[in-house]
């Protein structure tokens, strides 16, 4: 075994990956960029090295500066974690070159699967069934079109280098075709520095069910079971359970068969997941294959009481496979649910903000929290916005569910958006709980999803009342030293009205406060609330609503309360309503940022004519495109930023002239 | 300090019905105020909100610090005064409120009643809020909303000493002293009204909202033949950019508001009281056991301690003389921290109590105690043998004591003001910093049964000197007249009306309400007193 690792990576996996370390007596050692210096994964590492810059290209993709450093720091191995290096061919190569062990596959099996086509051709030859679709080289733009309806709609682009949904369009018809064909090749060559694509037939009700594989140098091959990833966004897991639910014992042992078959196919050592997409009728079709450890390996690690880590670093140390396969057994039922910064009312728009508040549910027996990030954290624009993961493990998938549905109602972050509040909705859904779902089920669910609690929002709101209340505060000193310091909005013979203004997305409501019999109550569209109590320390209320005695954490700045209310985060603004008369209220001659991102295109010049609608300019963020249009005619008057250029949530980008009627 | 024991049960009949008659009274008195704080009407607000103005008392609770008290004074101002003329609250609201921790007078026209145009009533009301502000060193920020003198009522409001003109007086005065004027033009200011913004150390005006000119257009017109919008005339673009009447150039209400605040933020002011202030405890009992202590009827008596009881801190006392004079109660308590010497009837004034009055108001003003009177007074012993011991003598001691005493003096009538009790009670004429009275109080020269007694007696003598019969019925006639006119100009919605007091309050918040002015008063620097001759 190993007596130092490095792990070129970052957040919950580099904190992961250094925890089985430490639990194997192997020294780790840490990674950093110059905006990760205070990171939690630098801390929990018994070393630290800093390796450049924010941008993961000066940093976490240096493979050569990684190198060096293990090299200096006398490591015998580099864990990759997922993501960043992990699946670069040239990267393992460069590893084996330098002596140095390389915790996962090959090269030539990280190259075999790294090309989607080519990855898609070997299976065909392996006998593993595939989905109907289009993976040669030739990318003539007529010739895909010829494909592309070859194979028939709803149909795929994907990047051929690609994964994790970047470069990924779905078609619905013909006419859709040539746009999204030109908007998957930029953010293919974006993201991969490779513009080729394929495209695939699309199920419409398929789940998407992995099998986890593992195989050593000495041959064996075995499967730990299989996760259903099916619940998804924008391509991206959200849920991930295991074992898959209805999945009878043949179709599980035939998944299995494929999987290994898959493996062997291409020599595969190490951890990796094949991907299949499972079809109502129980046909399934290959999908990929992940030449790493899944960001959902927990969940086969609570069902079989693994550690996969574990078995990466025996493997890569040279080691047999820990078990066989008939001593790999299924417990109980396990769900990770990934936290993200992001606005699941916008589209699931990453959200970028520093961590004001965080608190994850109670340590308890099957609850299992995977977080690279503490109170105080910058969430920015550099990497991946997901930040933690919650694990449970139960008897089986209803106490499984529940057990979930309640750890995230106990988990409260606050200071940026988060899907905490969505993910509650989501596991709490009748249809999810009867397991009715496929890769669609939250498109198809949205509204309801969506459809947040009226009365928990009312409430909330009204808690963010209270919270700006100056009565509600800990009072620090004596009664009061004048009846001037009394809080009570008393005025003579009159009643004690107050009406707070919040606004909830856009929604804006008046929270009226009144002082009755010596205590508050508040109104909010005809309801009345008694509340009592207040602050008991700078970041959490405790009030009796009604009857009800809750505690929340509250986080307030000058235009603005965020709290967590029943698992929901709500951000409430304090609308200003000092008209200080800007250039124009609207703000439509000088559009601003609505996030941080990077400027990746710009179709306008200074002095060209724009119409409402028109693409003024192109940010991108967290690898994700956003177009910022036009919303008056006008002339460009100036253009703040160049292509390249980091631009900060909230700057002004263009201006324009705005065109007078 | 000695604890005051209360020796009512709150559980008797008598509490009881004194309690139910005192909260229908406040109940009243609540539902008349929220009447008044409905300014000039439906419609008039609705055209002012119309204009994208905010209400007065809501630009008020902007102005003030959030969730903090405001003390408003004259509340029932011009109430019933005027006919059909619905005046409310005179048509200025004003009241002492916290901006940034510093007390200030806000004087600010309610533009729905009237156009927010000056009756007499108005006049005095904003010169009793100057009075206030300059007695108690408190920086004025006035929100002028105005459409002038009333004009009909030109003869009650612009020409005497205690008229129109005197507003502008007084700011030049207190500027003088050193205390800050500041206008926020948020409507009209018309002719006179001009000189409000125009007299102050600074001003804000409110974009196609605020105007100051010292004409009008149609007076423009009539007097040159020019025709001039109200905004080209005299707009916040005029007054900010060409003019310079007005210093800050505000873009609505919100923007006004939150500049007056910038400015009393930095106004480096400093309430200093120069007096030794303790920690602040509650009363030991409930303050709303004040109900149930005021018989219905003022004729019946009551242990003024017991609302003493109810409104000092601890509701600690330490009674002064108390074997002596015991008609008067006098002693030293705390209210909020605040020392305080308290003077209050028990019944009647005789000579002693005249003289324990006296040297107990020396004793507070020596040292620089602030002084509460709480008034129930019939006024003083009438008979040969008072008389023959010189109670106008003593009497007068006492008066001269209360006149003369520069330390605040607060009052709260919470029972009758008849005579010259109500002087030597420190009555409005005294120079209190605040009077109140609870919505029970009486206040007239004598009591109504006592005026239509003397008056009767004073026809039935000269009738008889001239032999004439005079039946008890008649006499019954003559007198109930005389009877309903003590009773209604007695009454203190008609007293507030003319603003004989600061306001009528609900006798709960009197603790409170004592608070806030005695806190207020402090802004001031306690004076030295020097007495005029006390006749021996």
């Amino acid at each position: 075994m190993f007596n130092k690792i490095l792990i070129a990576n970052r957040g919950e996996i580099a904190v992961r990956v250094a925890r089985t370390a430490r639990a194997l007596g192997i020294r780790s050692v840490a990674v950093y960029s110059s905006a990760d210096q205070d990171a939690l994964h630098v801390e929990v590492c018994d070393e630290a090295w800093c390796i450049g810059g924010a941008a993961a290209s000066e940093s976490y993709l240096d493979g050569e500066r990684i190198l060096e450093v293990a090299r200096q720091c006398g490591a015998e191995a580099i864990h990759p974690g997922y993501g960043f290096l992990s699946e670069n061919a040239g990267f393992a190569r460069a590893c084996e070159a330098a002596g140095m062990v390389f915790i996962g596959p090959p090269a030539s099996a990280i190259d075999a699967m790294g090309s989607k086509s080519e990855a898609k051709a070997l299976m065909a030859k392996a006998g593993v069934p595939l989905v109907p679709g289009y993976h040669d080289a030739d990318q003539d733009d007529a010739r895909l079109g010829q494909e592309s309806k070859r194979i028939g709609y709803p149909q795929l682009i994907k990047a051929s280098a690609g994964g994790g949904g970047k470069g990924m369009r779905l078609v619905e018809n013909a006419q859709e075709f040539p746009a999204a064909l030109v908007s998957a090749r930029r953010e293919a060559s974006a993201s991969f520095g490779d513009d080729k694509v394929l495209i695939e037939r699309y199920l419409t009700r398929p789940r998407h069910v992995e099998l986890q594989v593992f195989a050593d140098t000495q041959g064996n091959c075995v499967h730990l079971f299989e996760r259903d990833c099916s619940i998804q966004r924008r391509h991206q897991k959200v849920l991930e359970e295991a074992p898959a639910p209805g999945l009878g014992a043949d179709l599980r042992q035939r998944m299995g068969a494929a999987a290994i078959d898959c493996a062997r196919a291409i020599n595969y050592v190490g951890a990796g997941t094949v991907e299949f997409l499972l079809d109502e009728d129980g046909s399934f079709y290959f999908m990929e294959m992940n030449t790493r450890l899944q960001v959902e390996h927990p969940v086969t690690e609570m069902i079989t009481g693994q550690d996969l880590v574990e078995w990466q670093l025996r493997v890569a140390a040279g080691e047999p496979l820990p078990l066989e396969q008939s001593e790999i057994g299924c417990q109980g039922h396990a769900i990770e649910a990934r936290i993200y910064a992001e606005m699941p009312q916008r589209d699931f728009m990453p959200a970028a903000g520093q961590i004001l508040y965080l608190k994850p549910p109670d340590n308890r027996a099957g609850v299992r929290i995977d977080s690279g990030v503490r109170r105080g954290d910058l969430i920015g624009i550099n990497y991946d916005p997901m930040i933690a993961k919650l694990i449970v493990h139960a008897a089986d998938r209803n106490a499984a569910l529940a057990k979930l549905a309640h750890a995230l109602s106990q988990y409260h972050i606050l200071g940026l958006n988060t899907n905490i509040g969505f993910l509650g909705s989501l596991v709490t859904l009748s249809e999810f709980g009867a397991a009715d779902f496929d890769t669609g089920f939250i498109g198809k669910h949205r509204e309801r999803l969506f459809a947040q609690s009226p009365l928990y929002l009312q409430q909330a709101r009204v808690l963010a009342a209270a919270a700006t209340l100056p009565a509600f505060e800990i009072r620090h000193d004596r009664a009061s030293d004048s009846a001037w310091d009394a809080h009570d909005l008393w005025r003579v013979n009159l009643p004690a009205t107050q009406h707070i203004e919040l606004d909830h997305d856009g929604d804006s409501a008046v929270v009226a406060v009144r002082r009755v019999d010596g205590g508050w109550r508040f109104e909010l569209d005809g309801e009345s609330y008694r509340l009592s109590g207040g602050w008991i320390d700078a970041h959490n209320m405790r009030l009796d609503l009604n009857d009800e005695r809750i505690e929340f954490p509250v986080i307030r700045t000058a235009d603005s309360i965020s709290l967590g209310h029943r698992g929901q985060a709500y951000r409430f603004e304090i609308p200003d309503r000092v008209d200080t008369g800007g250039i124009d209220a609207a703000g439509a001659d000088h559009p601003r940022a609505p996030m941080s991102g990077a400027v990746v295109a710009l179709p306008v010049a200074v002095g060209d004519t724009v119409e409402p609608g028109d693409t003024l300019m192109v940010i991108e963020a967290m690898k994700m495109e956003h177009t910022i249009v036009a919303e008056v005619s006008g002339s460009v008057k100036e253009i703040l930023f160049a292509v390249g250029d980091q631009v900060d949530e909230g700057d002004t980008l263009v201006l324009l002239e705005v065109e007078s009627r | 300090m000695s604890i005051l024991e209360s020796r009512i049960s709150n559980r008797s009949d008598e509490f009881r019905h004194n309690s139910s008659a005192m909260q229908e009274l406040v109940a009243d008195l609540r539902a008349r105020a929220s009447t008044i704080a409905e300014g000039g009407g439906e419609r008039a607000r609705e055209k002012h909100l119309g204009r994208g103005k905010l209400l007065p008392r809501d630009r008020i609770d902007r102005l003030v610090d959030p969730g903090s008290p405001f003390l408003e004074i004259g509340q029932f101002a011009g109430y019933q005064m005027y006919g059909d003329d619905n005046v409310a609250a005179g048509g200025l609201i004003a009241g002492i409120g916290r901006i940034h921790g510093l007390e200030c007078m806000i004087v600010a026209n309610d533009a729905t009643v009237k156009g927010g145009t000056y009756y007499p009533i108005t006049v005095k009301k904003h010169l009793r809020a100057q009075a206030i502000a300059q007695e108690n060193n408190l920086p004025c920020i006035y929100l002028v909303d105005s459409g002038g003198a009333h004009l009909p009522s030109q003869d009650d409001v612009f020409p005497d000493r205690e008229h129109f003109g005197r507003i502008f007086f007084n700011q030049a005065n207190m500027s003088a002293q050193g205390i800050p004027q500041i206008a926020v033009v948020m409507g009209s200011c018309t002719a006179g009204g001009a000189y409000v913004p125009a007299m102050c150390d600074q001003s804000i005006i409110v974009r196609q909202q605020g105007t100051i000119f010292l004409g009008g257009p149609p007076l423009v017109k009539a007097a040159t033949g020019e025709v001039v919008s109200a905004e080209d005339l005299g707009g916040a673009d005029v007054h900010a950019r060409i003019s310079g009447v007005a210093d800050h150039y505000a873009h609505n209400d919100e923007h006004a508001l939150s500049m007056a605040r910038d400015i009393v933020a930095t106004l480096n002011r400093q309430k200093k009281p120069d007096l030794v202030l303790r920690d602040v405890i509650e009363p030991r009992y409930p303050v709303d056991e004040l109900y149930g202590i005021v018989p219905s009827s003022l004729r019946k008596p009551f242990d003024i301690r017991e609302i003493i009881a109810r409104l000092v801190d601890d509701s600690a006392f330490d009674e002064f003389k108390q074997l002596y004079g015991t008609t008067l109660i006098c002693g030293f308590a705390h209210l909020y921290g605040i020392p305080v010497g308290i003077v209050a009837n028990n019944g009647i004034l005789f000579s002693e109590s005249a003289l324990k009055g006296a040297h107990f108001i020396e004793l507070c003003a020596k040292r620089r105690i602030p002084l509460v009177f709480l008034q129930n007074i019939t006024g003083f012993m009438v008979g040969q043998k008072y008389e023959h011991g010189g109670i106008a003598r003593d009497g007068a001691k006492m008066v001269t004591a209360v006149a003369c005493a520069r330390v605040p003096k607060l009052t709260l009538v919470v029972g009758g003001s008849f005579g010259a009790g109500n002087y030597a009670m420190c009555g409005r004429a005294y120079g209190g910093r605040f009077l109140w009275m609870w919505p029970n109080a009486r206040i007239s020269v004598m009591g109504g049964e006592q005026a239509a007694t003397v008056l009767a007696q004073v026809r039935r003598d000269g009738l008889e000197a001239r032999g004439e019969p005079w039946s008890e019925a008649d006499e019954d006639s003559f007198k109930d007249p005389i009877r309903t006119q003590y009773e209604h100009q007695g009454h203190p919605y008609y007293a507030s009306a003319r603003l004989w007091d600061d306001g009528i309050i609900d006798p709960a918040d009197s603790r409170r309400v004592l608070g806030l002015g005695l806190s207020a008063a402090l802004n001031a620097p306690i004076e030295a007193t020097e007495f005029g001759i006390f006749r021996m």
